[in-house]
């Protein structure tokens, strides 16, 4: 298990934090390629269904990533988001989760180093709970 | 409580008659002991078969959504908080609502009475604070209070929040209750240990629906477990669909569930499946400052959000 990488699935929103990642990559800042990225127009796009797919479909993490709060293009996604994230993150937790499996950020696209510091944490956490073993749909 | 008969009944058969109701939404005797079931009056001489005891356990509200004609309903505490969330989500207006509010003393669990004897139930009589249960061998009187639904023992809010008509005095709300001790309860487990609990939990599911069916939220015209494009949730026995459910069915509740108990009394393989809702109450309590169906001026949390909110699990 020593090779063993996490897979991360990463719901990055279209105005900020997909940004910010290409930003990263085109400034040539060195970061992990362990998150598989999906653009979505919004951090209030996601529902926990999202979440709860890439889990049962084996991701070993999540990580949402959107706007700073005031920032939102659509004005508040953000904030009822953010309302969101927090009871399905608990929610999570409680039901035995590890807590760090699911992730939250908020980076604007400007702030390509802060993508990097963050990802960074992101993978280290992920790594240190090893892979998942619960939650994952059978193969029929 | 077996005392407001009288009184429903009384108020019932003037406002059908005054016109200011098309029909009642109550309960009438069931087929089974400790089995009221839902029925509408339409008639004035047919309130007669209207019932209230301690096994009027049914959410009634789950009758409101999206009806068009004016109706009296029945409503316990919990009952009037889902009328509040049902006029707040515009699924009914207010002005179509008599709302005949009873002061709720806590439904009976009827699992929890025929655990107390060992044969069957032929017939239950109740009084105003104990009931009479008759088996085939033996007759015994027990406490209401020692056989109230989970629910119905931590209630703090047991006084309809709106009515239009009381069948009884507005009762004192009990204090020093820790609604929250189950949830705390899990709370202290370590993840592997609350995966177990939880896996435990539903273990014994059937995939009946019938905790959805029971519960006045889940109004959904097409609920997340019939998608079939994507298909978020399998239909199979695969542990983690089922558990996939649970989650998902108890987040669409989060911020609007009243804890009535509708969903873990229709179980019919007894999983207490408040146990996922629960969780989603407290932290709304706790983060937002929110009780469900309390209010008619707020809007749900979901609905709305405050700058400050609570952020400091994201980076």
């Amino acid at each position: 298990m020593s090779d063993w990488e996490p897979k991360i699935v990463s719901f990055f929103c279209n105005w900020c934090t997909y940004g910010a990642a290409d930003l990263a990559g085109v400034s040539r800042l060195e970061h992990p390629t362990n998150t598989r990225v999906i653009r979505v127009p919004c951090s209030g796009r996601i529902s926990p269904k999202f979440i709860l797919a890439a889990l049962r479909k084996g991701a070993d993490g999540v990580w949402v990533s959107g706007c700073h709060p005031g920032d939102c293009h659509y004005i508040e996604g953000n904030y009822y988001a953010r309302r969101k994230f927090a009871l399905m993150k608990n929610l999570l937790e409680h039901m035995g989760i590890e807590p760090g499996r699911v992730q939250f950020s908020w980076i604007s696209s400007a702030e390509s180093t802060k993508y990097v510091t963050v990802i960074n944490e992101v993978v280290s956490k992920i790594k240190a709970l090893g892979p998942r073993k619960n939650f994952i749909k059978s193969k029929n | 409580m077996i005392g407001y008969m009288d009184k429903i009944k009384e108020i019932s058969e003037r406002i059908l008659k005054e016109g200011k109701v098309d029909i009642i939404v109550g309960f009438r005797k069931g087929s089974l002991p400790m089995m009221n079931e839902p029925c509408v009056v339409k008639k004035a001489e047919d309130v007669k078969n209207l019932v209230w005891d301690s096994n009027c356990g049914i959410n009634l509200v789950n009758y409101l959504t999206n009806r068009k004609e004016k109706i009296g309903i029945i409503a316990k505490g919990c009952d009037t908080r889902n009328i509040v969330t049902h006029i707040v989500e515009n699924k009914i207006k207010k002005e179509q609502l008599f709302i005949i509010g009873v002061p709720c003393t806590g439904m009976i669990d009827k699992n929890k009475v025929a655990s107390k004897v060992d044969s069957e139930i032929i017939e239950v009589t109740e009084n105003e604070n104990t009931i009479k249960v008759k088996t085939k061998t033996n007759e015994i009187e027990l406490n209401k209070t020692d056989l109230l639904q989970e629910n119905c023992s931590i209630c703090v809010h047991r006084n309809p929040v709106v009515y239009d008509e009381l069948v009884a005095e507005l009762i004192e709300e009990p204090k020093d209750i820790d609604r929250y001790a189950s949830v705390k309860a899990v709370e202290s487990m370590s993840a592997e240990e609350k995966w177990n609990y939880f896996e435990d939990l539903i273990s014994t599911c059937i995939r009946c629906y019938a905790c959805r069916n029971a519960c006045p939220l889940c109004y959904c015209p097409t609920c997340f477990v019939d998608e079939s494009r994507p298909q978020w949730v399998g239909k199979g026995q695969d542990k983690s669909d089922i558990r996939t459910f649970h989650f998902l069915r108890a987040f669409h509740c989060a911020g609007r569930c009243t804890d009535c108990g509708s969903c873990e009394r229709a179980c019919p393989m007894g999983i207490k499946v408040r146990d996922f809702t629960k969780k989603l109450e407290k932290d709304c309590v706790e983060l937002f400052g929110w009780e469900a169906g309390m209010t008619l001026k707020e809007r749900p949390p979901l609905d709305e959000f405050k700058l400050n909110d609570p952020e400091d699990f994201i980076y």
